[in-house]
């Protein structure tokens, strides 16, 4: 079954970028994206469009997004006794201490600040898969095993339409 | 423009763990991957507490930037503790990762639940422990961005 990590992002080079760093980084990981908080909830929470959306095992949040910005997300996520066990990691470009503060009060699990260089993103990704999809041990929930339990018997081309369901 | 001290300062680590065993592999583990932390032990639940409101013998402990926390422990159990470190408005901000040997979902839940960051199982083969003690220090001591050491008069 592969990990899925959803990516809450505006900035389409960003997404790029990133998409770009988690290919080479490994393939296997389905990246969802989102470009704004209000989507994000509605993907968490897989409502409208996003009613087949899987449970992300992690999810990437930027800070400073339109509609809704990072730190109302997290807050709605942490306060929600069903979200707030995925782990949100804020990833951003902003350094600024009041942002790590505000971030870890409202229960972020770590927050990371987004290189500019391409090799160092792909350097930062291959940290975060390491230690957060391969070391950390995350809460499965049982639509999740009964997900995996389904996969596991699908044919191929059953895997691919799955994969392209789970993107949009 | 002012200049950070804290740049300098050795980042101060909390390992809260009963296991004289698992707290020289720990200490041991940490002096191979970086030399400039400084590492305290609390042996049980009550000890952290106290180091962590600086109560008692303690009263002149650092603030840690990070506690790897052990889920069984003497006296108040590492769920408790866990509960009263992310229930305090003044140190919930600390990163909190549960280091255990316990691989149950319910507790893995639990942790998540409490709002631990992280939740590691301590592996039984010493380099496999030694290997994660390197990515602790790796992604949370070099990688991630922790809150900046403000005084403690910020209350």
């Amino acid at each position: 079954m592969p990990s899925h990590v959803l990516l809450v992002e505006d900035s389409p080079g960003y997404v790029r970028l990133t998409e770009e760093a988690f290919r080479e980084v490994d393939a296997s990981i389905q990246l969802h994206v989102v470009s704004d908080g209000v989507e994000a909830m509605e993907f968490l929470r897989r409502e409208g469009r996003h009613a087949l959306a899987p449970r992300p095992d992690i999810t990437l949040l930027d800070l400073n997004m339109p509609k809704m910005d990072g730190c109302e997300v997290l807050a709605l996520i942490k306060q929600d006794e069903r979200l707030r066990m995925i782990p949100a990691i804020i990833l951003t470009t902003s350094e600024s201490d009041a942002d790590i503060m505000k971030s870890y009060h409202l229960h972020a699990n770590c927050y990371l600040s987004r290189p500019l260089e391409f090799d160092d993103l792909r350097t930062l990704v291959k940290s975060l898969v390491d230690f957060w999809l391969t070391k950390a041990k995350l809460p499965q929930n049982n639509a999740r095993l009964l997900q995996a339990a389904a996969y596991k018997r699908m044919s191929e081309s059953e895997r691919n339409l799955v994969r392209r369901e789970g993107r949009t | 423009m002012k200049v950070l001290e804290g740049d300098d300062m050795p980042l101060q680590v909390l390992l809260v763990e009963d296991s004289p065993g698992d707290v020289r592999l720990t200490q041991e583990a940490f002096r191979e991957a970086n030399i400039s932390i400084r590492l305290h032990v609390a042996t049980d639940g009550a000890e952290a507490i106290t180091f962590l409101k600086r109560e008692g013998p303690h009263v002149h402990a650092p603030r840690p930037d990070l506690i790897l926390l052990d889920l069984n422990l003497p006296k108040m159990d590492g769920r408790e503790v866990l509960a009263q470190i992310k229930e305090d408005e003044d140190l919930k901000t600390i990163p909190t990762v549960i280091l255990t040997t316990s691989e149950a979902e319910a507790d893995i839940a639990k942790s998540y639940q409490l709002q631990a960051n992280c939740y590691l199982c301590k592996p039984v083969q010493l380099d496999a422990f030694e290997n994660l003690v390197k990515s602790i220090n790796d992604f949370w001591l070099v990688k991630a961005k922790l809150p900046l050491q403000v005084s403690a008069n910020a209350t």
